[in-house]
C-alpha cells in the first residue's frame, strides 16, 4: 500500500471498509495500466475493470497506473474514487466521469412538505446509504461536514454527487449538507447541477452568510440550466447565530426552515448539554419564534445516543412541545419514533377532523366565516387542522378517505 | 461427465459417491425405499461389567478396545460447536496408532477442527462426512479432500444411519455429565451445552460407543439424554470443552437498522397472514434476523393476546423468555445456544429436549418440523423459482452446513427473511449455484426491498392482499437489486469435477458441488 506522502502517487478510499474500495493512482508516461483486486473478483472482476477504463477515457487519462483494492464497492462509488484521484492530480480538471441519472433520482419537493425526521449519513460511507430510503425518513443528509475527514472531503463530495445521480431514496427528501466558506461553495459545484433538494448550510451566524451560498447557487443554476429551486436550511449553531435567526430567516426567499446544531452552540455559550436542556431553552425558542415569524419549519437539533430509546421518546416530545416541527437523526431506527412523536394525538385529529368537516360545509354554503359550533374559526386555525389531517394520514393514523 | 446423471431437479450429480451407488433426487416425496432400517450387532450383558462401571483410563484405551483399525467410520456431535476439545484428540490418537484412512462423520465441523486438514494431508483421514464450516469448507472447496463432502440435514444424517447408508464404527459422546455406566446428559457440568440430540442416534446405530465427560456422576446420572445401555466405554478427562465457545453467555441480537426491518416485516406478514392465532406454533433460528424477528413476534403476541402451543429452538434466552412469561407452552428444543436455554432445559418441564428423530427424520412415521406452522429460515442465495441455497456462495465456494434447513422446509409456511443483497452480491438469481432447498417448499422470501410470495401459495397471496405489507413479484426486486449493484454478478467459473454432493432428506442426491477453476 503506498503512502499519502509517496511522490507522485495519488489515494483514494477507506481500505477494508466494506462497499468502499481503495484506488492508487501512479502517473506515469506508459500506457494505461487498470489492476483490480477485488473481493468479488469472480462476480464483478470485469465489470469494475471495464469501468475503471471508461472513467479514464471521460476524464481522458490514457497513461500511469490505477490499482483498484475493491471491497464490494458499488459502481457509482469506484466511479467517484477514481475521479477523485485523477483530480488530485490534476486540480483544474475540467471533465467529470458522471454515472446516468436514474429516473427513481428524479422527483419534486415542495417548501412546506414535512421534515420531521431527517437521517444524517457521512458523505464518504455509501454502505449506510444504499438502504437508507427503505426506512422512510423524511429526509436524507449526505453530509459533507463534520462527519467526513478533511482528507476524505474531496472524495465525498463526488460520491454524494454520484449518490445523488444514482440511488433511490424512496421518496426521501434529498438533503446535503456542505461545508462552512469556500469549501462549501466548491461542495454546491458537484452537487447542484444534480437531483438535491435542499442544501443545509452549517454554523451560520450572519445573514450574508447564507446570502453568499444562495448567490453561488443562482450562478450554478444558470450555468447548469436547472430550473427546480434549491431549498436552503441554515443551523444556527453559536452565540451570535442564534441572535442573528431573524434575519438569517429572511434572508433568502429559498429558505425553508431553521435549524439547531446544539454540540457547537453549548460550546460556543461556555457550557455543556444536559437532559433537562436549560441551558438550550433561549436558543430553542429563538429559533422557534424566527421560524414562525417567518413562516418557516423550526428543526431541532440531533439525538445523538442510538441506544436510549427513552431519551429519544422524551427528547422529540419535548421538542414538539416547544413548538419543533422535526429533529435530526443519525440511525435509521430513530425514524419511527420521531414520527411517532410528532404525529397528532387521538384528541387533536378528531378536532382537526370537526374543524375540516366545519370548513367544508361553510364553503359549500358559500358562507365566508367558518363556525364550530358558537366559535368562529379563523383561517390560521383550518390551516392548522389541515396540517394535521395531512400527518395523521401520513403517519397511517387517518384513513385517505375519511370523510367519505 | 460420464459419471454424473441428471436428477428430477435438473442438477448433474455423481452417479456414484465414496465408493457407494446414489440415488439421484426424484423429486419432492417421490421415493419410498423398502426394507428395515439397520442395527447394531446384538451384544451381552456378560461382556460387560456387570457392577455397571465401564470406566477406562483414557481415550486412547477406549478407542483400542472398540478395535480402531483403518477404513473405520468415527462420529461425533456437535453441540460443542467451537469448543469442542475431544475430536482433534481423537484423530491424533489415531495418528499415534498409525492407523490410515478413517472417515470421520461428524454432524458438523468447526473451526476449531483445523487440525484435521493435517491428517487429511497425512493420510489418517481419508475424508469427513458432515457440516463443514470455515477452514475445512474452504479445504473441501478446493477438491483437496480424498473423498467427495456429503452435506446432510440434521434429519438426512439421521435417516443415513438408520437407513444403513453410513455405518459407524465408533461413536464418540462428549458428554457434560456422566455416570460410570455411561448415562449421560448435556444440561448441567462445566461444559454444558443443554442436550445432546445430534449424537442420539449415533448411540443408538453405532458398533462401539465412547461417552467422554469431565463431570462423572454417581450413577445414576439423571435424567439421562443418552442411555448407558448403549454405551461401551466411559473415559473421564480433566477439561472436554471451552464453555465459552460451546454457548455464549449472551446472544447478541443484530443492531444492523436493515436486519431489523427485514424482521419486523417478517412478524408483521407471520400476523397479517393470520398464522399468528391461539394454539399457533413457529420455529426461528439463533441467527440475527431470526432473533429479532422472535421479539418482533412476541411484542405482537401480547399485543394481541395470543399464546402459541409450541415454539421450536435452537433455544436462546429470547425464546425462554417467552416460555417464562407464558406466551408459549413449550419448548421443543433441538439445540442450546446460550446459557439461558441451558438453564432452562434443566429447570423447565416445559423446555423439551428433542432428536432429529422426533423432529427431523425423513423415513419415519412424521416430524415435528412439519407440524410447525411457520418457520423462519436463512439463505445465502434464491432463485426466482424460488429454489434456495444454503451451503455454497454465489462465487461457488462451499462455506455452510444445512443443519436442520432442509427438515424445516417442509413446516406450513417457510420464510426466508434475507438482505436483498450483501456487499454488493445480490441474493436474489436466476439460478442457485447449488440447490439445497426446492422451491415449492420455500414460500415467502422477505427483504428490506419487499416481500415475495410464491405464486404457489395462492392462499398466503388472498390472506394478505389487503395488508400494507410491500408485496412484490420477486422478478421485480431482482431487477431492482440488479440495477443497483449494476448488473447481476458474473456465474462462477466452476469445473465438471465434483468436490461435494447434497443430499436431500431422503437421501437421494439433489445436487453436486463443483470446484471453481483456479486461477494459474
Amino acid at each position: 500500500m503506498y503512502s499519502r506522502e509517496h511522490m507522485n502517487t495519488f489515494v483514494s478510499g477507506m481500505v477494508d471498509t466494506p462497499s468502499d474500495c481503495f484506488v492508487t493512482y501512479e502517473p506515469n508516461s506508459s500506457t494505461l495500466n487498470i489492476e483490480v483486486r477485488s473481493k468479488v473478483q469472480s462476480m464483478y472482476g470485469t465489470s469494475i475493470n471495464d469501468l475503471a477504463y471508461q472513467v479514464c477515457s471521460d476524464l481522458s487519462v490514457d497513461s500511469g497506473r490505477f490499482i483498484i483494492n475493491d471491497y464490494g464497492s458499488l459502481p457509482f462509488v469506484i466511479q467517484a474514487r477514481i475521479e477523485a484521484v485523477v483530480r488530485q492530480c490534476n486540480p483544474k480538471l475540467q471533465s467529470r466521469s458522471l454515472p446516468d441519472i436514474k429516473p427513481h433520482s428524479l422527483y419534486p419537493s415542495s417548501r412546506k412538505r414535512f421534515r420531521r425526521s431527517r437521517l444524517y449519513i457521512p458523505g464518504n460511507q455509501s454502505k449506510l446509504m444504499l438502504n437508507a430510503g427503505i426506512h422512510k425518513p423524511d429526509a436524507i443528509i449526505l453530509d459533507l461536514e463534520d462527519s467526513v475527514a478533511l482528507t476524505e472531503k474531496p472524495s465525498a463530495r463526488l460520491i454524494v454527487r454520484n449518490a445523488l445521480r444514482t440511488l433511490d431514496f424512496f421518496g426521501a427528501e434529498r438533503m446535503v449538507r456542505i461545508n462552512q466558506g469556500d469549501l462549501g461553495l466548491t461542495d454546491l459545484e458537484e452537487i447542484i447541477p444534480h437531483p438535491v433538494h435542499l442544501i443545509l448550510v452549517p454554523k451560520v451566524e450572519y445573514a450574508d452568510q447564507l446570502k453568499i451560498v444562495n448567490n453561488k447557487i443562482s450562478e450554478l443554476m444558470q450555468a447548469s440550466g436547472r430550473t427546480e429551486p434549491v431549498f436552503l436550511m441554515p443551523i444556527l449553531e453559536s452565540a451570535r447565530g442564534i441572535l442573528n435567526a431573524l434575519s438569517i430567516a429572511e434572508a433568502c426567499p429559498n429558505t425553508v426552515a431553521l435549524a439547531i446544531g446544539l454540540e457547537d452552540y453549548t460550546a460556543d455559550i461556555g457550557t455543556q448539554r444536559t437532559i433537562d436542556g436549560k441551558e438550550s431553552f433561549f436558543a430553542r425558542s429563538m429559533i422557534i419564534n424566527a421560524a414562525r415569524a417567518t413562516g418557516i419549519q423550526a428543526i431541532d437539533t440531533v439525538f445523538s445516543d442510538v441506544s436510549d430509546e427513552v431519551g429519544l421518546e422524551q427528547s422529540v416530545k419535548e421538542a414538539k412541545s416547544l413548538g419543533f416541527d422535526g429533529k435530526g437523526c443519525i440511525h435509521p431506527r430513530q425514524i419511527q419514533p420521531i414520527h411517532e412523536a410528532f404525529s397528532p394525538s387521538p384528541e387533536e385529529i378528531d378536532k382537526a377532523k370537526r374543524i375540516m368537516i366545519a370548513f367544508e360545509d361553510a364553503q359549500k354554503k358559500g358562507l365566508g366565516v367558518v363556525s364550530l359550533g358558537s366559535k368562529m374559526i379563523d383561517p390560521p386555525v383550518v390551516k392548522r387542522a389541515e396540517t394535521t389531517i395531512k400527518l395523521a394520514i401520513d403517519t397511517g393514523l387517518l384513513d385517505m378517505d375519511w370523510n367519505r | 461427465m460420464e459419471n454424473l446423471i441428471k436428477n428430477a431437479a435438473g442438477r448433474w450429480v455423481p452417479k456414484e459417491v465414496n465408493g457407494v451407488k446414489t440415488i439421484p433426487f426424484k423429486g419432492v416425496n417421490q421415493h419410498f425405499p423398502q426394507g428395515s432400517i439397520a442395527a447394531p450387532p446384538i451384544r451381552s450383558c456378560g461382556s460387560y461389567p456387570l457392577d455397571g462401571n465401564k470406566i477406562v483410563d483414557s481415550l486412547k484405551t477406549a478407542l483400542q478396545k472398540c478395535g480402531l483399525k483403518d477404513g473405520m467410520t468415527i462420529s461425533s456431535h456437535h453441540h460443542f460447536r467451537n469448543g469442542d476439545l475431544i475430536m482433534n484428540q481423537v484423530f491424533d490418537i489415531a495418528a499415534e496408532l498409525g492407523v490410515k484412512d478413517l472417515r470421520w462423520f461428524p454432524s458438523a465441523a468447526f473451526p476449531c477442527h483445523k487440525p484435521m486438514i493435517r491428517h487429511m494431508e497425512n493420510g489418517v483421514l481419508h475424508h469427513i462426512e458432515g457440516s463443514l464450516n470455515g477452514p475445512l469448507g474452504d479445504y473441501a472447496s478446493q477438491g483437496k479432500m480424498k473423498g467427495l463432502a456429503v452435506l446432510r440435514s440434521h434429519g438426512g444424517r439421521w435417516q443415513s444411519i438408520q437407513d444403513g447408508e453410513v455405518h459407524i464404527d465408533i461413536s464418540i459422546l462428549a458428554a457434560p455429565t456422566a455416570d460410570e455406566f455411561g448415562n449421560a446428559t448435556g444440561d448441567r457440568g462445566p461444559s454444558a451445552c443443554g442436550l445432546l440430540g445430534f449424537g442420539l442416534a449415533d448411540s443408538m446405530y453405532a458398533d462401539h460407543v465412547i461417552v467422554v465427560t469431565d463431570n462423572l456422576v454417581a450413577f445414576p446420572c439423571v435424567p439421562w439424554q443418552i442411555q448407558g445401555n448403549h454405551v461401551d466405554h466411559v473415559v473421564v478427562l480433566d477439561k472436554i470443552g471451552d464453555p465459552d465457545k460451546i454457548v455464549s453467555g449472551t446472544t447478541e441480537l443484530t443492531r444492523s437498522p436493515d436486519r431489523l426491518y427485514i424482521a419486523e416485516l417478517t412478524a408483521k406478514f407471520v400476523q397479517a397472514a393470520g398464522i399468528m392465532k391461539d394454539g399457533f406454533s413457529f420455529q426461528a433460528g439463533a441467527g440475527g434476523t431470526a432473533l429479532a424477528f422472535a421479539i418482533y413476534l412476541k411484542d405482537m403476541m401480547k399485543d394481541a393476546n395470543v399464546k402459541a402451543r409450541f415454539i421450536r429452538g435452537g433455544s436462546t434466552k429470547y425464546l425462554v423468555e417467552m416460555l417464562e412469561e407464558g406466551l408459549t407452552d413449550y419448548i421443543l428444543d433441538g439445540q442450546t445456544f446460550d446459557l439461558e436455554g441451558v438453564r432452562s432445559m434443566r429447570e423447565n418441564p416445559g423446555h423439551v429436549n428433542t432428536s432429529p428423530f422426533t423432529s427431523y427424520n425423513w423415513h419415519g412415521k412424521g416430524n415435528f418440523a412439519s407440524m410447525v406452522d411457520v418457520v423462519v429460515l436463512g439463505a445465502t442465495e434464491v432463485d426466482v423459482n424460488y429454489n434456495a441455497n444454503v451451503v455454497t456462495h454465489s462465487d461457488g465456494r462451499m462455506l455452510h452446513g444445512i443443519g436442520g434447513w432442509q427438515n424445516c422446509l417442509f413446516s406450513k409456511c417457510t420464510i426466508l427473511p434475507i438482505p436483498a443483497f450483501r456487499n454488493r452480491v445480490p441474493i436474489i438469481v436466476d439460478e442457485v449455484t447449488t440447490l439445497v432447498g426446492p422451491g415449492e417448499l420455500i414460500d415467502v422470501i422477505v427483504t428490506e426491498r419487499g416481500i415475495a410470495i410464491n405464486p404457489l401459495r395462492q392462499d398466503l397471496i388472498d390472506a394478505t392482499k389487503n395488508s400494507d405489507l410491500p408485496i412484490r413479484k420477486i422478478e421485480e426486486i431482482k431487477k431492482e437489486i440488479d440495477d443497483l449493484v449494476g448488473g447481476a454478478p458474473a456465474k462462477p467459473d466452476l469445473t465438471d469435477e465434483v468436490v461435494g454432493v447434497v443430499k436431500w432428506v431422503d437421501g437421494t442426491v439433489l445436487d453436486s458441488i463443483f470446484r471453481i477453476r483456479t486461477q494459474e
